[in-house]
């Protein structure tokens, strides 16, 4: 069946890397049996929360094959921004404060998007200079103060240590917004234009879809994706200064590309890449847990990165040469 | 009375800077009419159908699209008023199915269906979008999978979801590019089949094509095009193919003369024993010698493109071996098979054989970077003076020597690859499909250019699918079917029949 063979790539690249999470996940429970106790389960899905997050937004921006490194420093600008907002205001209510997080990320992601959709400037130039921008930015505003933790309110700083059931709400709340934003990919029309547009942008073009409008949405929504992720980001750590989120947008960029996500667009989702960035948290923690060196982190995430895209080069090859060889069969069979 | 003007476009002008791409362009279109648009490369044929499509706006003109006037905007602006076109490669969405590449943009909705909310159902629906699809491609009369996903589907199949595309719009004018420049026999007749189904639904087709057999098997009228400007438009029946040949070039073309043979071939040059590439070729041997012109025929798909890259190193193969000169090359080497005095111009020169953002002087000087060194660095100055004589001998028409080689058109583009591989005095050199959409006049230079390189003793192998030019051109016809060689015709035994019958294995012809 061919909607099979295709549907049946899709799922060797989630399910690639759930074998790959699983391995990681038993070898380090055999050698060290805490490792699956509730709280450091607990620990590594809000760890992955701002990540996953970052990278629902990051994939939409990949997917139309562009790339958004400005999401580390916007992070950062919102994390400061916003927990700076209950600094004297202590009654500041913390739905607002999130408000206040999107708002200053969608600007963000506005500044972006009107420069690679309005400007056709291409988006690793544009975000590679807002990354230094918003940087400068925070740094100019941040100065060298900083929040800490005991300005905080107790209801903001709780909200990542709350949990239903054993599982936190914030990773339960990023998971429904992974879904939704899951759902809008594969069943909207703006959602696949932008699998159409990554996939070929000038056919795109050709075909009159509204090419500029939609990468600008994806910019505006990476941004303010970003800036929620950045308040997210603040009550999880309580502390925040001006380097909050620095360097995050490779990480978020690798555990995209690990999920699945073909990195010069068209193919790929936001559940796989969610899994990447809970993959990402997993090895860190699991290296802590087994007191290897941070040194590995790294490099283990390194080589996770280069087999991520070995595989899919290979499976993409291997893909199209059994799509060949079936049309080349399909001859004798097709009168009928 | 005649049937109702779908489409009228008249006096059509469009420049891009100083260039004048079309003058006084001029199209009628009737509906349940095929009508082919014939020209050389450069008569402006790519700029009207772009004009049609809504890409280019034209600087002056008329249009009127069913009698009433019209301009077309942008491309949505022209699939709006029922044009479509099918380019010779079209450009789907790889990642994306044939239905989603059907349907991207406008793909059915569920609608709304009273649910609690009233808000309109916005989702696809994705059952709806595969039924419009095979129902479109049954009407097609081709069974293709509506959920296949298009990376890996044949040219063929691609044009076909692009006409089930314009029908899925309702398109009444389909204009077609080039659409069987890439196509095998079979296809073409398949193609034909949909045509000839498409205008029996009342629609215009637009056809465009190289091949004049073709105009006069399928079109019911024919406009000729010659630099920029409107000739002739009439009854497919009323002309001969010479007639729309001088209409287009506008001179009598010299009936093809035997090509004088300087005292027949030399030494055996290239010699290919028992060449084998599992699933592409088997068992293929054969030699050109110094000063032959040997042709490799057969359907596109035989497998001849394949043995070329494998001579020249691009593909590995498993068994057999390949000598030039005596001396065997090292497999899947072409830089042994270029030090060994091979020079191959690929068939698809955009991708394989130029750097399109290059200059013109670069790319003529790619092959012969060693020679043109000099402690390690390129000498700018020798690197041109290289071009500029090779661009005055093969007559290059190009503004200057440093403007990138996609600003050419088509035969001087395929003249640069030419330059690049004579630059290095090859002892073979194989050519695949050496005047693949390239206009009359260029195409009979580049044939004058292999004869005169055969009489200066290179041993060319050219492969092509146009039975005028392999029978033309070539001292000695190879012959390939399903991966085998299959028959050898010497020159005076060659006829179309004969090589065509060979080439389809209607009747077995001794190899």
């Amino acid at each position: 069946m061919p909607g099979g063979l295709a549907a049946r790539a899709l799922r060797i690249r989630e399910s690639g890397i759930v074998v790959v999470l699983a391995v990681f996940v038993a070898v380090t429970a055999s050698v060290q049996h805490r490792f699956l106790n509730a709280a450091n389960i607990q620990f590594v899905l809000v760890d992955t929360t701002v990540f996953a997050l970052l990278a629902l937004g990051e994939t939409m921006v990949v997917i139309s094959r562009n790339v958004d490194l400005s999401i580390g420093s916007t992070l950062g600008l919102s994390a400061y921004l916003s927990a700076s907002l209950f600094q004297g205001h202590s009654g500041a209510v913390v739905p607002l404060v999130f408000g206040a997080g999107l708002g200053i990320g969608l600007a963000c992601g506005l500044a972006n998007g009107v420069l690679v959709a309005g400007g056709r400037v291409p988006s690793l130039v544009v975000t590679l200079a807002t990354l230094y921008i918003i940087r400068g930015i925070d740094i100019l505003i941040v100065g060298g103060k900083e929040v800490t933790a005991a300005s905080l309110p107790a209801s903001f700083l709780q909200i990542p240590k709350a949990t239903v059931g054993g599982v936190p709400d914030v990773a339960i709340a990023v998971a429904v917004v992974i879904g939704i934003g899951a759902y809008y990919l594969r069943t909207f029309r703006s959602g696949r234009d932008l699998y159409a547009i990554g996939s070929s942008p000038q056919a795109a073009r050709l075909v009159g879809l509204p090419v500029g409008r939609r990468v600008f949405t994806a910019f505006a929504a990476s941004g303010a994706i970003a800036g929620l992720a950045g308040v997210l980001w603040a009550a999880q750590y309580g502390t925040v200064n001006s380097s909050a989120g620095t360097g995050y947008e490779l990480q978020v960029i690798s555990a995209v590309v690990v999920g699945g996500v073909a990195i010069f667009g068209g193919s790929g989702g936001v559940v796989g890449a969610a899994l990447g960035a809970l993959l990402l948290a997993t090895i860190s923690t699991a290296l802590y847990v087994l007191g290897i060196s941070p040194f590995w982190d790294q490099a283990i995430w390194g080589f996770l990165l280069l087999v991520a895209i070995t595989l899919d080069q290979a499976i993409g090859a291997r893909l199209t040469a059994a799509l060949r060889r079936r049309r080349t069969r399909e001859p004798p069979e097709g009168p009928s | 009375m005649s049937p109702a003007v779908l489409l009228e476009l008249r006096h059509a002008a469009k420049a891009f800077g100083a260039v004048r791409a079309l003058a006084d362009g001029e199209i009628e279109l009737r509906a349940g009419e095929v009508h082919a648009l014939v020209g050389e490369n450069g008569a402006g044929k790519s700029t009207l159908v772009k004009i049609l499509a809504g890409v280019h706006q034209p600087d002056a003109g008329a249009l009127a699209i069913n009698g009433r006037e019209a301009r077309l905007h942008g491309p949505a602006a022209a699939r709006d008023a029922g044009i479509a076109v099918i380019y010779q490669e079209p450009a789907l969405f790889g990642d994306l199915t044939v239905a989603e590449n059907m349907f991207v943009g406008r793909q059915p909705l569920r609608g709304a269906r009273g649910g609690r909310f009233r808000l309109p159902d916005r989702r696809i629906d994705r059952a709806a979008m595969h039924d419009q699809a095979a129902e479109i491609f049954g009407r097609l009369g081709v069974p293709l999978d509506p959920a296949v996903i298009a990376r890996g589907l044949s040219i063929a199949d691609q044009q076909v979801v692009e006409i089930g595309k314009a029908l899925s719009l309702d398109a009444r004018v389909i204009v077609m590019d080039e659409p069987t420049a890439a196509l095998s026999a079979a296809e073409v007749d398949r193609l034909f089949d949909v045509v000839r189904a498409l205008k029996a639904h009342g629609a215009a087709v637009l056809f465009i094509s190289h091949r004049l057999e073709e105009v006069f098997a399928l079109c019911d009228r024919v406009t000729v095009m010659r630099d920029g400007r409107h000739v002739l438009t009439g009854d497919v029946g009323d002309f001969t193919p010479a007639d729309l040949v001088r209409a287009m070039v506008g001179r009598e073309l010299a009936e093809r003369e035997p090509r004088a043979t300087g005292g027949g071939p030399g030494e055996t040059v290239l010699r290919v024993e028992r060449l084998t590439r599992e699933g592409a070729f088997t068992d293929v041997s054969f030699t050109v010698a110094a000063g032959e012109i040997v042709a490799l025929a057969g359907l596109v798909g035989a497998g001849r493109s394949e043995v070329a890259r494998a001579i020249f190193g691009i593909d590995r193969y498993d068994a057999g071996a390949v000598t030039v000169g005596g001396a065997k090359l090292k497999r899947a080497s072409p830089t042994s098979a270029m030090a060994a005095g091979i020079g191959f111009v690929p068939e698809d020169r955009r991708q394989q054989g130029l750097v399109m953002d290059m200059s013109v002087q670069q790319n003529v000087a790619l092959a012969s970077l060693g020679r043109l060194r000099k402690a390690g660095l390129i000498r700018a100055a020798s690197e041109r003076g290289m071009a500029s004589d090779w661009a005055a001998r093969l007559a290059i028409a190009c503004g200057r020597l440093t403007d990138p080689v996609a600003t050419l058109s088509g035969g001087n583009q395929q003249k640069v690859v030419l330059a690049k591989w004579l630059g290095r005095r090859p002892a073979v050199l194989i050519v695949d499909e050496p005047t693949r959409g390239i206009d009359v006049g260029t195409k009979a230079e580049v044939h004058r250019l292999l004869a005169d390189l055969a009489r200066e003793g290179v041993a060319v192998l050219m492969i092509s699918s146009e039975l005028p030019e392999v029978l033309g051109v070539s001292d000695r016809i190879l012959v390939m079917r399903e991966g085998r060689l299959v028959a050898e015709l010497a020159r005076e035994r060659a006829t179309e029949e004969a090589v065509m019958s060979a080439a389809m294995g209607t009747r077995e012809v001794p190899a």
